[in-house]
Protein backbone atom coordinates (compact mmCIF):
# COMPACT_ATOMS: atom_id res chain seq x y z
CA UNK A 1 0.00 0.00 0.00
CA UNK A 2 1.23 3.41 -0.85
CA UNK A 3 0.20 5.14 2.58
CA UNK A 4 4.12 5.42 3.63
CA UNK A 5 5.96 7.17 0.84
CA UNK A 6 7.15 9.75 2.72
CA UNK A 7 9.96 10.58 -0.29
CA UNK A 8 7.07 11.59 -2.47
CA UNK A 9 7.26 15.09 -4.00
CA UNK A 10 3.85 15.27 -4.29
CA UNK A 11 0.96 13.50 -2.69
CA UNK A 12 -2.26 13.19 -4.87
CA UNK A 13 -5.55 12.84 -2.80
CA UNK A 14 -8.86 12.81 -4.55
CA UNK A 15 -12.12 13.63 -3.20
CA UNK A 16 -15.05 12.33 -5.25
CA UNK A 17 -18.14 14.28 -3.91
CA UNK A 18 -18.53 16.64 -0.75
CA UNK A 19 -21.16 14.70 0.63
CA UNK A 20 -21.01 10.74 0.43
CA UNK A 21 -24.42 9.93 -1.10
CA UNK A 22 -25.11 13.00 -3.55
CA UNK A 23 -24.10 11.32 -6.23
CA UNK A 24 -20.54 10.53 -7.76
CA UNK A 25 -20.09 11.70 -11.33
CA UNK A 26 -19.12 8.50 -13.24
CA UNK A 27 -16.95 10.25 -15.52
CA UNK A 28 -15.32 12.83 -12.62
CA UNK A 29 -14.65 9.50 -10.92
CA UNK A 30 -13.04 8.00 -13.97
CA UNK A 31 -10.73 11.33 -14.74
CA UNK A 32 -9.42 11.68 -11.15
CA UNK A 33 -8.52 8.38 -11.15
CA UNK A 34 -6.77 8.35 -14.00
CA UNK A 35 -4.57 10.79 -12.28
CA UNK A 36 -3.18 8.26 -9.64
CA UNK A 37 -4.38 9.92 -6.37
CA UNK A 38 -2.56 8.05 -3.19
CA UNK A 39 -6.08 8.11 -1.63
CA UNK A 40 -9.77 8.73 -1.74
CA UNK A 41 -11.44 10.46 0.69
CA UNK A 42 -14.85 12.17 1.51
CA UNK A 43 -16.90 13.85 4.25
CA UNK A 44 -20.00 12.32 5.09
CA UNK A 45 -21.55 14.41 7.27
CA UNK A 46 -22.50 18.12 8.86
CA UNK A 47 -24.65 19.94 11.29
CA UNK A 48 -26.18 22.26 8.04
CA UNK A 49 -29.76 19.74 7.65
CA UNK A 50 -30.18 20.33 11.43
CA UNK A 51 -30.69 19.07 14.72
CA UNK A 52 -32.72 16.04 13.95
CA UNK A 53 -30.83 13.72 12.34
CA UNK A 54 -28.33 13.71 14.93
CA UNK A 55 -31.00 13.45 17.76
CA UNK A 56 -32.76 10.46 16.33
CA UNK A 57 -29.88 8.75 14.59
CA UNK A 58 -30.34 8.49 11.09
CA UNK A 59 -28.69 9.53 8.00
CA UNK A 60 -29.68 12.61 6.02
CA UNK A 61 -28.90 11.08 2.46
CA UNK A 62 -30.99 8.23 1.21
CA UNK A 63 -29.48 4.80 1.21
CA UNK A 64 -29.53 3.43 -1.89
CA UNK A 65 -27.37 6.73 -3.27
CA UNK A 66 -25.49 6.50 -0.30
CA UNK A 67 -24.60 2.20 -1.27
CA UNK A 68 -24.17 3.35 -4.91
CA UNK A 69 -21.56 6.41 -4.17
CA UNK A 70 -19.45 4.20 -1.52
CA UNK A 71 -19.32 1.12 -3.75
CA UNK A 72 -17.81 3.39 -6.87
CA UNK A 73 -15.21 4.52 -3.86
CA UNK A 74 -14.53 1.31 -2.84
CA UNK A 75 -14.44 -0.53 -6.60
CA UNK A 76 -12.02 2.37 -7.35
CA UNK A 77 -9.66 2.53 -4.38
CA UNK A 78 -9.11 -1.80 -4.49
CA UNK A 79 -8.05 -1.46 -7.88
CA UNK A 80 -5.51 1.31 -6.88
CA UNK A 81 -4.55 -0.36 -3.58
CA UNK A 82 -4.72 3.31 -1.88
CA UNK A 83 -6.75 4.17 1.62
CA UNK A 84 -10.02 5.00 1.77
CA UNK A 85 -10.80 7.32 4.37
CA UNK A 86 -14.96 8.20 5.61
CA UNK A 87 -15.04 11.26 7.69
CA UNK A 88 -18.27 11.85 9.55
CA UNK A 89 -20.24 8.17 8.91
CA UNK A 90 -24.21 8.53 8.41
CA UNK A 91 -24.24 12.41 8.75
CA UNK A 92 -24.00 12.52 12.19
CA UNK A 93 -20.87 10.91 12.81
CA UNK A 94 -22.73 9.28 16.24
CA UNK A 95 -22.91 5.60 17.00
CA UNK A 96 -26.09 4.37 15.12
CA UNK A 97 -24.65 6.78 11.96
CA UNK A 98 -21.82 4.34 12.80
CA UNK A 99 -23.56 1.53 12.22
CA UNK A 100 -25.38 2.72 9.67
CA UNK A 101 -22.89 3.11 7.52
CA UNK A 102 -21.16 0.12 8.54
CA UNK A 103 -24.54 -1.80 8.07
CA UNK A 104 -24.46 -0.59 3.85
CA UNK A 105 -20.12 -1.13 3.74
CA UNK A 106 -20.54 -4.62 4.77
CA UNK A 107 -23.70 -5.35 2.26
CA UNK A 108 -21.64 -3.60 -0.52
CA UNK A 109 -18.58 -5.99 0.45
CA UNK A 110 -20.53 -8.86 0.98
CA UNK A 111 -21.87 -8.74 -2.50
CA UNK A 112 -18.86 -8.05 -4.35
CA UNK A 113 -16.60 -10.17 -2.05
CA UNK A 114 -14.28 -7.48 -1.11
CA UNK A 115 -12.22 -7.73 2.06
CA UNK A 116 -10.56 -4.32 3.39
CA UNK A 117 -8.56 -4.27 6.69
CA UNK A 118 -11.54 -1.88 8.41
CA UNK A 119 -10.38 0.62 11.02
CA UNK A 120 -14.04 2.04 12.48
CA UNK A 121 -13.57 5.18 14.42
CA UNK A 122 -16.26 6.16 17.26
CA UNK A 123 -16.94 9.96 18.19
CA UNK A 124 -20.06 9.35 20.76
CA UNK A 125 -19.22 11.25 24.01
CA UNK A 126 -19.49 10.04 27.28
CA UNK A 127 -22.27 11.61 29.45
CA UNK A 128 -20.22 11.00 32.45
CA UNK A 129 -16.40 11.70 31.28
CA UNK A 130 -18.36 15.42 29.97
CA UNK A 131 -19.27 16.43 33.48
CA UNK A 132 -15.96 15.44 34.52
CA UNK A 133 -14.61 17.95 32.21
CA UNK A 134 -17.11 21.21 33.12
CA UNK A 135 -16.58 20.04 36.47
CA UNK A 136 -12.62 20.33 36.18
CA UNK A 137 -13.43 23.74 33.98
CA UNK A 138 -12.17 21.96 30.61
CA UNK A 139 -15.14 23.38 28.49
CA UNK A 140 -15.78 26.64 27.35
CA UNK A 141 -18.58 28.30 24.68
CA UNK A 142 -17.98 28.23 21.37
CA UNK A 143 -20.72 30.55 19.90
CA UNK A 144 -23.28 30.39 22.29
CA UNK A 145 -23.20 32.57 25.70
CA UNK A 146 -23.70 30.33 28.26
CA UNK A 147 -21.36 27.90 29.74
CA UNK A 148 -22.28 24.21 29.19
CA UNK A 149 -23.59 22.72 32.41
CA UNK A 150 -24.47 19.06 33.78
CA UNK A 151 -28.23 19.90 33.04
CA UNK A 152 -27.11 20.23 28.90
CA UNK A 153 -25.30 17.12 28.96
CA UNK A 154 -28.03 15.02 30.82
CA UNK A 155 -30.72 16.38 28.81
CA UNK A 156 -28.75 15.77 25.66
CA UNK A 157 -29.78 12.86 23.20
CA UNK A 158 -26.75 12.34 21.19
CA UNK A 159 -22.99 14.10 21.92
CA UNK A 160 -20.64 14.08 19.73
CA UNK A 161 -16.81 15.66 19.02
CA UNK A 162 -15.33 16.28 16.06
CA UNK A 163 -11.83 14.01 15.44
CA UNK A 164 -8.87 16.02 14.16
CA UNK A 165 -6.63 14.25 11.84
CA UNK A 166 -4.72 11.82 14.79
CA UNK A 167 -7.29 9.35 14.87
CA UNK A 168 -6.82 8.90 11.25
CA UNK A 169 -3.40 8.80 11.10
CA UNK A 170 -3.27 6.07 13.73
CA UNK A 171 -5.81 3.91 11.95
CA UNK A 172 -2.88 4.17 9.03
CA UNK A 173 -0.38 3.43 11.55
CA UNK A 174 -2.71 0.06 11.79
CA UNK A 175 -2.44 -0.23 8.26
CA UNK A 176 -6.02 0.31 8.02
CA UNK A 177 -7.12 0.34 4.08
CA UNK A 178 -10.61 1.34 4.67
CA UNK A 179 -11.57 4.10 7.11
CA UNK A 180 -15.29 4.92 8.58
CA UNK A 181 -14.53 7.15 11.10
CA UNK A 182 -17.58 8.96 13.12
CA UNK A 183 -18.15 12.60 13.70
CA UNK A 184 -15.04 14.33 12.50
CA UNK A 185 -13.40 17.80 11.53
CA UNK A 186 -14.05 17.73 7.46
CA UNK A 187 -10.88 18.19 6.10
CA UNK A 188 -9.44 15.30 8.72
CA UNK A 189 -10.05 12.28 6.19
CA UNK A 190 -9.14 14.53 3.36
CA UNK A 191 -5.24 15.61 5.10
CA UNK A 192 -4.34 12.60 7.07
CA UNK A 193 -2.61 10.58 4.89
CA UNK A 194 -0.47 14.16 3.72
CA UNK A 195 -0.27 15.14 7.15
CA UNK A 196 1.69 11.70 8.44
CA UNK A 197 3.92 11.43 5.45
CA UNK A 198 4.76 15.10 6.56
CA UNK A 199 3.63 17.64 3.98
CA UNK A 200 3.48 21.02 5.41
CA UNK A 201 0.05 21.19 7.91
CA UNK A 202 -1.36 24.18 6.40
CA UNK A 203 -1.24 23.39 3.17
CA UNK A 204 -2.72 19.98 4.12
CA UNK A 205 -5.23 21.43 5.89
CA UNK A 206 -6.10 24.47 3.81
CA UNK A 207 -5.86 21.72 0.74
CA UNK A 208 -8.72 19.44 3.00
CA UNK A 209 -10.89 22.63 3.51
CA UNK A 210 -11.47 22.96 -0.38
CA UNK A 211 -12.04 19.72 -0.94
CA UNK A 212 -14.17 18.30 1.78
CA UNK A 213 -16.96 19.94 -0.30
CA UNK A 214 -15.85 18.25 -3.58
CA UNK A 215 -16.42 19.78 -6.35
CA UNK A 216 -18.27 23.01 -5.29
CA UNK A 217 -14.64 25.07 -5.27
CA UNK A 218 -14.97 24.75 -9.34
CA UNK A 219 -17.14 26.88 -11.79
CA UNK A 220 -19.81 26.10 -12.82
CA UNK A 221 -20.67 25.18 -9.54
CA UNK A 222 -23.80 22.82 -10.37
CA UNK A 223 -24.27 18.91 -8.81
CA UNK A 224 -22.22 16.85 -6.83
CA UNK A 225 -18.62 16.76 -8.34
CA UNK A 226 -15.40 15.77 -7.36
CA UNK A 227 -12.18 17.79 -6.80
CA UNK A 228 -8.47 16.44 -6.99
CA UNK A 229 -5.43 18.35 -4.86
CA UNK A 230 -2.12 18.21 -5.33
CA UNK A 231 0.24 18.84 -2.04
CA UNK A 232 3.37 19.50 -2.47
CA UNK A 233 6.28 21.03 -0.51
CA UNK A 234 5.46 25.03 -0.25
CA UNK A 235 1.89 24.87 -2.12
CA UNK A 236 -0.86 22.45 -3.09
CA UNK A 237 -2.80 22.89 -6.53
CA UNK A 238 -6.50 21.91 -7.11
CA UNK A 239 -8.06 20.70 -10.28
CA UNK A 240 -11.58 19.48 -11.22
CA UNK A 241 -11.68 16.17 -12.71
CA UNK A 242 -14.48 16.86 -14.34
CA UNK A 243 -13.26 18.38 -17.78
CA UNK A 244 -16.31 20.64 -18.00
CA UNK A 245 -15.37 22.50 -15.72
CA UNK A 246 -12.43 24.95 -13.66
CA UNK A 247 -10.89 26.05 -10.77
CA UNK A 248 -10.19 29.96 -10.81
CA UNK A 249 -8.60 31.97 -8.42
CA UNK A 250 -12.33 33.32 -7.87
CA UNK A 251 -13.62 29.57 -7.16
CA UNK A 252 -10.82 28.44 -4.98
CA UNK A 253 -10.89 31.98 -2.90
CA UNK A 254 -14.27 32.07 -2.65
CA UNK A 255 -15.01 28.67 -1.04
CA UNK A 256 -12.41 29.41 1.48
CA UNK A 257 -15.05 31.65 2.98
CA UNK A 258 -17.82 29.19 2.61
CA UNK A 259 -19.76 28.76 5.61
CA UNK A 260 -17.00 30.15 7.97
CA UNK A 261 -17.12 33.15 10.09
CA UNK A 262 -13.77 34.67 9.64
CA UNK A 263 -11.94 33.56 6.86
CA UNK A 264 -8.73 34.79 8.01
CA UNK A 265 -7.97 32.42 11.06
CA UNK A 266 -9.74 28.90 10.73
CA UNK A 267 -9.95 27.15 13.64
CA UNK A 268 -9.56 23.31 13.90
CA UNK A 269 -8.56 20.21 16.85
CA UNK A 270 -5.46 21.78 17.85
CA UNK A 271 -4.25 24.45 16.32
CA UNK A 272 -5.69 27.01 13.55
CA UNK A 273 -4.64 28.01 10.24
CA UNK A 274 -3.72 31.43 9.09
CA UNK A 275 -4.63 32.46 5.76
CA UNK A 276 -3.28 36.68 6.16
CA UNK A 277 -0.61 35.92 3.61
CA UNK A 278 -2.44 33.23 1.49
CA UNK A 279 -2.15 33.85 -2.32
CA UNK A 280 -4.35 32.01 -5.24
CA UNK A 281 -2.29 32.02 -8.34
CA UNK A 282 -4.12 30.63 -11.94
CA UNK A 283 -1.33 28.12 -13.31
CA UNK A 284 -3.68 27.28 -15.96
CA UNK A 285 -6.99 27.79 -17.12
CA UNK A 286 -8.18 24.68 -15.22
CA UNK A 287 -5.38 24.54 -12.12
CA UNK A 288 -5.16 26.84 -9.07
CA UNK A 289 -1.93 26.83 -7.17
CA UNK A 290 -2.41 27.89 -3.27
CA UNK A 291 0.57 28.76 -1.05
CA UNK A 292 1.27 30.64 1.89
CA UNK A 293 -1.06 28.95 4.41
CA UNK A 294 0.29 28.84 7.68
CA UNK A 295 -0.26 26.17 10.58
CA UNK A 296 -0.81 27.79 13.97
CA UNK A 297 -0.43 25.72 17.37
CA UNK A 298 -3.16 26.20 20.07
CA UNK A 299 -1.68 26.25 23.60
CA UNK A 300 -4.12 23.46 24.58
CA UNK A 301 -5.81 20.92 22.14
CA UNK A 302 -9.46 21.50 21.95
CA UNK A 303 -12.45 19.58 20.29
CA UNK A 304 -15.47 20.78 19.14
CA UNK A 305 -18.90 19.24 20.93
CA UNK A 306 -22.25 19.14 19.24
CA UNK A 307 -25.27 17.78 20.77
CA UNK A 308 -28.95 18.11 20.74
CA UNK A 309 -32.15 17.77 23.17
CA UNK A 310 -35.49 16.36 21.97
CA UNK A 311 -37.92 19.40 22.63
CA UNK A 312 -41.23 17.30 21.65
CA UNK A 313 -43.15 16.00 18.36
CA UNK A 314 -44.72 17.67 15.92
CA UNK A 315 -47.48 17.76 13.66
CA UNK A 316 -48.18 20.53 11.18
CA UNK A 317 -50.65 21.22 8.06
CA UNK A 318 -50.42 23.00 5.07
CA UNK A 319 -52.84 25.18 3.49
CA UNK A 320 -53.14 28.30 1.26
CA UNK A 321 -55.15 31.52 1.50
CA UNK A 322 -56.55 33.30 -1.55
CA UNK A 323 -59.38 35.43 -0.15
CA UNK A 324 -58.02 39.38 -0.09
CA UNK A 325 -60.31 40.27 2.55
CA UNK A 326 -58.82 37.51 4.91
CA UNK A 327 -55.24 38.68 4.14
CA UNK A 328 -56.00 42.24 4.68
CA UNK A 329 -56.54 40.84 8.27
CA UNK A 330 -54.12 37.56 8.55
CA UNK A 331 -52.82 38.36 11.97
CA UNK A 332 -56.13 38.86 13.90
CA UNK A 333 -57.08 35.55 11.73
CA UNK A 334 -54.01 33.69 13.39
CA UNK A 335 -54.81 35.02 16.84
CA UNK A 336 -58.27 34.61 16.83
CA UNK A 337 -57.12 30.96 16.28
CA UNK A 338 -54.83 30.50 18.37
CA UNK A 339 -57.69 31.57 21.00
CA UNK A 340 -59.83 29.05 19.95
CA UNK A 341 -57.09 26.11 20.21
CA UNK A 342 -56.65 27.68 23.76
CA UNK A 343 -59.56 27.62 25.12
CA UNK A 344 -59.64 23.78 24.58
CA UNK A 345 -55.70 23.06 24.92
CA UNK A 346 -54.35 25.78 27.09
CA UNK A 347 -50.85 24.78 27.39
CA UNK A 348 -48.73 22.43 27.23
CA UNK A 349 -47.70 22.65 23.95
CA UNK A 350 -46.44 25.21 21.13
CA UNK A 351 -48.46 26.73 18.29
CA UNK A 352 -46.19 28.50 15.19
CA UNK A 353 -47.62 29.74 12.02
CA UNK A 354 -44.89 30.33 9.34
CA UNK A 355 -46.80 33.15 6.96
CA UNK A 356 -45.41 32.18 3.47
CA UNK A 357 -45.94 35.59 1.16
CA UNK A 358 -45.19 37.83 5.12
CA UNK A 359 -42.14 36.09 6.46
CA UNK A 360 -42.10 32.75 5.95
CA UNK A 361 -38.89 32.69 5.00
CA UNK A 362 -36.81 35.18 7.20
CA UNK A 363 -38.82 35.42 9.92
CA UNK A 364 -38.05 38.06 12.80
CA UNK A 365 -35.49 39.25 10.14
CA UNK A 366 -37.82 40.05 7.55
CA UNK A 367 -38.11 43.88 7.19
CA UNK A 368 -40.37 44.06 4.90
CA UNK A 369 -43.55 44.38 6.87
CA UNK A 370 -46.73 44.54 3.78
CA UNK A 371 -47.74 41.51 2.44
CA UNK A 372 -47.39 42.30 -1.54
CA UNK A 373 -48.42 38.88 -2.91
CA UNK A 374 -52.06 38.14 -4.00
CA UNK A 375 -51.98 34.71 -1.70
CA UNK A 376 -50.33 33.03 1.00
CA UNK A 377 -49.16 30.15 2.22
CA UNK A 378 -49.81 28.98 5.48
CA UNK A 379 -47.77 26.17 7.58
CA UNK A 380 -49.54 25.56 10.62
CA UNK A 381 -46.79 23.96 13.23
CA UNK A 382 -47.67 22.52 16.56
CA UNK A 383 -45.20 20.70 19.00
CA UNK A 384 -45.81 18.84 21.88
CA UNK A 385 -44.16 16.92 24.40
CA UNK A 386 -46.39 13.97 23.05
CA UNK A 387 -47.30 12.91 19.63
CA UNK A 388 -51.02 12.50 20.41
CA UNK A 389 -51.56 16.13 21.92
CA UNK A 390 -49.51 17.18 19.12
CA UNK A 391 -52.09 16.01 16.77
CA UNK A 392 -55.10 16.89 18.79
CA UNK A 393 -53.73 20.50 18.93
CA UNK A 394 -52.85 20.76 15.34
CA UNK A 395 -56.27 18.94 14.32
CA UNK A 396 -58.04 21.81 16.41
CA UNK A 397 -55.51 24.64 15.20
CA UNK A 398 -56.71 23.61 11.42
CA UNK A 399 -60.19 22.84 12.02
CA UNK A 400 -60.27 26.22 13.52
CA UNK A 401 -58.39 27.81 10.52
CA UNK A 402 -60.67 26.57 8.50
CA UNK A 403 -64.11 27.76 10.25
CA UNK A 404 -63.16 30.87 11.97
CA UNK A 405 -65.44 34.02 10.97
CA UNK A 406 -64.06 37.77 10.25
CA UNK A 407 -65.24 41.03 10.15
CA UNK A 408 -66.27 41.12 6.22
CA UNK A 409 -66.22 36.95 5.72
CA UNK A 410 -67.95 36.89 1.99
CA UNK A 411 -66.23 33.02 1.85
CA UNK A 412 -68.37 31.61 4.39
CA UNK A 413 -67.77 27.65 3.23
CA UNK A 414 -64.06 27.91 4.53
CA UNK A 415 -61.25 29.81 4.70
CA UNK A 416 -58.47 27.45 3.98
CA UNK A 417 -57.24 25.53 0.61
CA UNK A 418 -55.20 22.42 1.33
CA UNK A 419 -53.36 20.72 -1.13
CA UNK A 420 -53.01 17.47 0.27
CA UNK A 421 -55.59 14.80 2.00
CA UNK A 422 -55.08 14.19 4.89
CA UNK A 423 -54.15 17.60 5.48
CA UNK A 424 -52.66 16.64 9.13
CA UNK A 425 -48.74 15.56 8.52
CA UNK A 426 -46.80 13.60 11.32
CA UNK A 427 -43.54 14.85 11.20
CA UNK A 428 -42.18 13.25 14.42
CA UNK A 429 -39.78 14.24 16.85
CA UNK A 430 -38.07 17.15 17.16
CA UNK A 431 -34.58 18.40 18.33
CA UNK A 432 -32.55 21.43 19.10
CA UNK A 433 -29.17 21.73 19.02
CA UNK A 434 -28.28 23.06 22.95
CA UNK A 435 -24.26 21.22 23.17
CA UNK A 436 -21.83 23.54 20.88
CA UNK A 437 -19.09 23.89 22.58
CA UNK A 438 -14.95 22.71 23.53
CA UNK A 439 -13.86 20.67 25.72
CA UNK A 440 -10.04 20.75 26.14
CA UNK A 441 -8.37 17.39 26.00
CA UNK A 442 -4.60 16.08 27.06
CA UNK A 443 -4.41 13.40 24.31
CA UNK A 444 -5.89 13.68 20.59
CA UNK A 445 -7.03 10.51 20.48
CA UNK A 446 -9.09 9.85 23.69
CA UNK A 447 -12.36 9.91 23.08
CA UNK A 448 -12.23 8.28 19.74
CA UNK A 449 -11.99 4.05 20.24
CA UNK A 450 -10.27 2.83 16.69
CA UNK A 451 -10.97 -0.83 16.45
CA UNK A 452 -10.23 -3.43 13.38
CA UNK A 453 -12.60 -4.85 12.06
CA UNK A 454 -12.80 -7.75 8.84
CA UNK A 455 -15.07 -7.43 6.03
CA UNK B 1 -26.28 57.81 -8.40
CA UNK B 2 -27.29 54.50 -6.14
CA UNK B 3 -26.43 50.91 -6.95
CA UNK B 4 -27.57 47.93 -5.36
CA UNK B 5 -24.62 45.42 -3.98
CA UNK B 6 -26.62 43.16 -6.15
CA UNK B 7 -25.82 45.37 -9.44
CA UNK B 8 -22.26 45.70 -7.79
CA UNK B 9 -21.22 41.98 -6.70
CA UNK B 10 -20.67 38.62 -8.65
CA UNK B 11 -22.63 36.80 -5.83
CA UNK B 12 -24.14 37.61 -2.60
CA UNK B 13 -25.18 35.00 -0.41
CA UNK B 14 -25.98 33.57 2.87
CA UNK B 15 -25.25 30.51 4.90
CA UNK B 16 -24.86 28.98 8.32
CA UNK B 17 -21.69 29.07 10.19
CA UNK B 18 -22.39 26.49 12.38
CA UNK B 19 -25.76 26.54 14.25
CA UNK B 20 -25.46 29.32 15.72
CA UNK B 21 -24.45 32.26 13.58
CA UNK B 22 -25.45 33.20 10.07
CA UNK B 23 -22.54 34.12 7.57
CA UNK B 24 -23.41 36.72 4.50
CA UNK B 25 -20.68 36.51 1.49
CA UNK B 26 -20.55 39.59 -1.20
CA UNK B 27 -17.87 38.24 -3.57
CA UNK B 28 -16.79 41.10 -6.42
CA UNK B 29 -15.93 40.11 -9.89
CA UNK B 30 -12.64 41.76 -10.18
CA UNK B 31 -10.23 43.25 -7.76
CA UNK B 32 -11.06 46.86 -9.19
CA UNK B 33 -14.34 46.81 -7.76
CA UNK B 34 -13.66 45.23 -5.02
CA UNK B 35 -11.33 47.91 -4.00
CA UNK B 36 -13.97 50.45 -4.65
CA UNK B 37 -16.76 49.08 -2.46
CA UNK B 38 -14.17 48.89 0.53
CA UNK B 39 -13.21 52.58 -0.24
CA UNK B 40 -17.09 53.57 0.08
CA UNK B 41 -16.77 51.88 3.25
CA UNK B 42 -20.31 51.54 3.31
CA UNK B 43 -20.92 48.93 6.02
CA UNK B 44 -20.49 49.22 9.53
CA UNK B 45 -22.46 46.99 12.24
CA UNK B 46 -25.23 49.54 12.61
CA UNK B 47 -25.91 49.44 8.96
CA UNK B 48 -26.19 45.41 9.01
CA UNK B 49 -28.30 45.39 11.98
CA UNK B 50 -30.72 48.22 10.40
CA UNK B 51 -30.99 45.61 7.22
CA UNK B 52 -31.73 43.09 9.40
CA UNK B 53 -34.17 44.88 12.69
CA UNK B 54 -31.05 43.10 14.99
CA UNK B 55 -29.23 44.64 17.39
CA UNK B 56 -25.69 46.27 16.42
CA UNK B 57 -24.14 43.72 19.00
CA UNK B 58 -25.77 40.91 16.76
CA UNK B 59 -23.19 42.02 13.78
CA UNK B 60 -20.24 39.85 14.93
CA UNK B 61 -18.29 40.46 11.74
CA UNK B 62 -17.14 42.52 9.34
CA UNK B 63 -14.24 40.69 7.43
CA UNK B 64 -12.59 42.16 4.02
CA UNK B 65 -10.79 39.06 2.80
CA UNK B 66 -8.57 40.36 -0.04
CA UNK B 67 -7.74 37.01 -1.56
CA UNK B 68 -11.22 36.71 -2.47
CA UNK B 69 -12.34 39.91 -3.24
CA UNK B 70 -14.99 39.12 -0.30
CA UNK B 71 -16.85 41.00 2.17
CA UNK B 72 -18.17 38.71 4.73
CA UNK B 73 -20.30 39.49 7.24
CA UNK B 74 -21.60 36.91 10.22
CA UNK B 75 -24.48 37.33 12.50
CA UNK B 76 -25.45 35.96 15.39
CA UNK B 77 -29.25 34.29 14.02
CA UNK B 78 -31.98 35.25 16.65
CA UNK B 79 -32.81 31.10 16.40
CA UNK B 80 -30.40 28.46 16.41
CA UNK B 81 -31.03 26.11 12.81
CA UNK B 82 -33.77 23.86 13.67
CA UNK B 83 -34.82 25.70 16.86
CA UNK B 84 -38.67 25.80 17.13
CA UNK B 85 -39.93 29.01 15.47
CA UNK B 86 -37.09 28.89 13.20
CA UNK B 87 -37.41 29.26 9.39
CA UNK B 88 -34.30 28.43 7.35
CA UNK B 89 -32.13 25.34 8.53
CA UNK B 90 -29.42 26.30 6.35
CA UNK B 91 -29.78 30.18 6.52
CA UNK B 92 -29.38 30.33 2.73
CA UNK B 93 -32.10 32.96 1.82
CA UNK B 94 -31.19 35.30 4.20
CA UNK B 95 -29.00 37.26 1.87
CA UNK B 96 -31.85 39.69 0.29
CA UNK B 97 -31.83 42.75 2.56
CA UNK B 98 -28.01 42.74 1.90
CA UNK B 99 -28.54 42.41 -1.66
CA UNK B 100 -30.65 45.08 -2.10
CA UNK B 101 -28.89 47.56 -0.09
CA UNK B 102 -28.00 50.64 -2.17
CA UNK B 103 -24.64 52.39 -1.96
CA UNK B 104 -23.20 55.58 -4.10
CA UNK B 105 -22.08 54.38 -7.01
CA UNK B 106 -20.93 55.75 -10.23
CA UNK B 107 -21.04 53.52 -13.29
CA UNK B 108 -17.39 53.86 -15.01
Amino acid sequence: MSATRTTDHVMTILAPEGMLGYGIPVRSMAEGMKRNPHAIAVDAGSTDPGPYYLGAGVPFTNRRAFKRDLAMILEAARERRIPVLVGSAGGGGGTPHLEWTLDVYREICRERGYRFRTAVIGAEVDKDWLKQQIARGRTSPLDLDSPLTAADVDESVCIVAQMGYEPFMRALDMDAEVIIAGRAYDPAPIGALPMRAGFDPGLVIHMGKILECGGAAAYPRHGSDSLLGFVEESSFIVEPPNPDKVCTVASVAAHTLYEKADPSLLHLPGGAIDLSETTFEQINPRQVRVSGTRYVKAPAYTLKLEGVRRVGYRTLAIAGVRDPILISQIDAYLENIRQRVAETYPDGYRLIFHVYGRDGVMGRLEQVKEIRSHEIGLVIEVVADDPDTSAAVLALARSAGLHVTYPGRKAIAGNLAFPFSPSDIKAGEVYEFNIHHLVVVDDPLELFPIEIVET
Amino acid sequence: MRRTIGEIAAFVTSKNAGPFLLTLDIVFPDRATYERFKALKALDPVTIAGLYGVMAEDVLKIIEFDPAYAVKITLRRPLGSGALGESDVYGAQQHVPLMEHAVSWEDT
